[in-house]
């Protein structure tokens, strides 16, 4: 029997949900000549799922059939789930119309591994190139690139994809190798580091021919899987520390790994691990904008990050001669690093402070988190905070307050 | 006693009425929207008539007394709908004006502060609106939705869906304010219609939708469903990021599966 495409709909997205990429900003293709679609500005999130993920993109898998065997992956050769394949048409049709209505920002499109890597990714790339040619859809496209693909199947990938993506999957090689046994790290890394060297060759094309066309211009990302080998926050963000200064990534994604499987080389997990991801999202967060290196966040002697409190509280609970920063006169970069004053709050600071004094009344106002700030900064009129004699007594303080504020709930 | 003046609710006509203070060098005023107002006992307001001519005076002279960006944030203000709206802007008007210095940018100032705030409100129903706004097809092939905003955002959205849709017709309609935004093909309008023929709840009537558009809203909500795990299902998070009064526009909400 042929199965219709709603049905082929539910399978392969319910297959491509566990990438939990979905940005959808970071590239520049305009709307010219009166197409359809748009991708310039930041990413929009059209929904958020009840699990409450972002939906930004028709994130799909073109088939959940693979060759493969790994451990991790719902749509592993040995699993016993019902498998699909849509047609190039199908995906073009869901994407036009789906975006048309306002749904999506545009199409994340990945899959099952079929025959090889080189073969997947070409019938990948035969739908971004029938969006952007035949329909004129300037949208964002997500194209996932297939572990051991090659340069000259990722030369035309990034001509019509605004982002890529290959997923490193598992933080170790040792880890991946036991897990994922058709896969290594070398068939990662070599794509990765490939897309890098021509996307930098691309920007400086560009800046000198005004000509040339852009590839793949949001960049690329990778995510890792956390909670399904034995890595430690240190070795995890590490990597991501690389990732983003060596292979200049955009992104680096954390899955919290969920027991999909009963497979017998993973861990018995009973729940997902999702505060941990959380936490490291928090830390990656600290790396990419707020000026902390991974080091300061990670290190031999703490190489877990803090479940109880965030990675910013834990580090100035750390290193409690840092504080009390004054407000009036410290410079921006460590106003930053004061718990519960973000990058909006911090410049109002900064701004506001050259036609007078601030005080604790004002930050308030401006919208920091002052029942954990007031521990960690110094204000006009206002005795030193505790912070330097005594760090574990703040630390359960606010520990404190936040399971009252909880408890006020029920 | 204060001077009570009334404008007809657009950014032209409120700087009419700055105009209209300082030439009658009135000390206390107080400005409200005609369409708001209704009589106190011992009120005697003077209306405003919009005048382009002296509007554009004003904030011209308003753009030369404050940094880039600033006569935008007050004109989001005043769309904002909210009671201190015209208080908040007057106050700043006034500050940029009595002072030979470009006006400063103080957050410890009640009003600036209060500006910044009311505009991070704007720009979050902006945003909810290019993200929400969901068209459905009608027989017209135009692509049509209906939204109902906490605060009058339409002339904030349109420059978004012009550069995104070019290639087909649509129109977006704030039901609320009985007001919206067409764009056939070549240019947008904002425009009202006279014989909307909403349906009760201030949504398209199914009878002029093309045909087969049902099935991508199901299409739709299958996806949607489809692509959450169930194991990490958080709906505190979720209603959060979709609050509940949006839903009635949402296919993938306001669908039962």
């Amino acid at each position: 029997m042929k199965m219709n495409v709603e049905k082929k709909l539910e399978i392969l997205a319910d297959a491509a949900k566990y990438d939990v990429s979905c940005a959808s900003s970071g590239s520049n293709r305009k709307n010219v000549g009166k197409g359809l679609g748009n991708a310039t500005g930041m990413g929009i999130c059209h929904s958020y799922s009840e699990d409450g993920r972002c939906i930004s993109l028709l994130k799909i898998l073109l088939t959940n059939y693979c060759i493969y065997d790994c451990a991790y992956c719902v749509s592993r050769k040995s699993n016993d789930v019902q498998r699909a394949a849509f047609t190039v048409d199908e995906v073009v049709d869901l994407t036009i119309n789906f975006y048309r209505r306002n749904y999506i920002e545009g199409l994340f499109l990945s899959s099952g591994i079929f025959k090889n890597a080189d073969y997947t990714n070409e019938r990948l790339i035969r739908i971004a190139k029938k969006l952007r040619t035949e329909h004129r859809f300037n949208g964002y496209i997500h194209l996932k690139i297939i572990p051991g693909a090659s340069s000259e199947v990722m030369e035309e990938a990034g001509l019509y994809a605004d982002r890529l993506s290959v997923n490193l999957e598992i933080p170790s090689e040792r880890s991946l190798k036991k897990i994922a046994p058709e896969k290594d790290h070398v068939s990662v890394y070599k794509p990765m580091n490939w897309l890098t060297s021509r996307i930098d060759e691309n920007r400086e094309d560009r800046k000198k021919y005004r000509k040339v066309g852009s590839f793949a211009p949001g960049g690329q990302s990778t995510q890792m899987i956390i909670g399904a080998s034995p890595e430690r926050d240190l070795e995890i963000l590490q990597l991501s520390s690389d990732l983003y200064t060596e292979q200049k990534l955009r992104r680096v994604y954390y899955s919290g790994y969920i027991p999909i499987s009963q497979d017998t080389r993973l861990p018995a997990l009973k729940t997902a691990p999702l505060k941990r991801e959380n936490r490291l999202y928090q830390a990656d967060w600290l790396f990419r904008f707020y000026g902390f290196e991974m080091s300061e966040i990670v290190s031999e002697k703490h190489p877990e990050l803090d479940l109880e409190v965030d990675p910013k509280l834990a580090y100035a609970l750390r290193n409690p001669d840092l504080f009390p920063v004054d407000i009036n006169k410290a410079p921006y970069d460590l106003i930053l690093r004061i718990p519960g004053v973000g990058v909006k709050t911090a410049q109002m600071i900064v701004k506001s402070r050259r036609y007078g004094k601030v005080r604790l009344e004002d930050v308030k106002k401006m919208g920091a988190a002052v029942n954990r700030a007031k521990y960690f900064m110094q204000v006009q009129g206002k005795a030193l905070p505790m912070i330097a004699s005594d760090p574990h007594r703040v630390r359960s303080a606010i520990i404190y307050q936040k399971g009252n504020g909880q408890m006020n709930l029920f | 006693m204060s001077d009570l003046l009334l404008y007809d609710g657009t950014r032209e006509g409120f700087f009419t009425t700055i105009f209209e203070i300082y030439e009658r060098r009135i000390e206390h005023a107080a400005i409200q929207k005609l369409n708001n107002y209704s009589k106190g006992l011992f009120d005697e307001p003077r209306v405003i008539i919009t005048d382009e001519m002296k509007s554009n005076r004003v904030v011209e002279g308003f753009k030369q007394k404050t940094p880039k960006g600033i006569i935008e944030m007050l004109t989001k203000v005043l769309h904002s709908e909210l009671q201190d709206a015209e208080d908040i802007a007057l106050n700043i008007v006034r500050s940029a004006f009595s002072s030979p210095k470009e006006l400063r940018i103080d957050y410890r100032d009640e009003s600036i502060l209060r500006m910044k705030q009311i505009n991070k409100m704007m720009h979050r129903e902006i945003h909810r609106m290019h993200a929400f706004v969901r068209f459905q097809k009608t027989i017209d092939e135009i692509y049509a939705a209906t939204i109902s905003p906490d605060f009058d955002v339409i002339p904030f959205i349109g420059d978004h869906f012009e550069k995104r849709y070019a290639d087909q017709q649509w129109l977006i309609y704030d039901t609320k304010r009985d007001y919206g935004l067409y764009y056939d093909l070549n240019e947008m309008q904002t425009i009202t219609l006279t014989n909307a023929g909403w349906v009760s709840s201030h949504q398209i009537n199914e009878a002029v939708l093309a045909k087969g558009e049902k099935m991508f809203k199901e299409a739709w909500a299958r996806y949607f469903h489809a692509t959450c795990i169930q194991e990490r299902k958080n709906m505190r998070l979720h209603l959060q990021h979709v609050p509940h009064r949006y839903w009635k526009y949402l296919p993938e909400k306001a669908m039962n599966f």
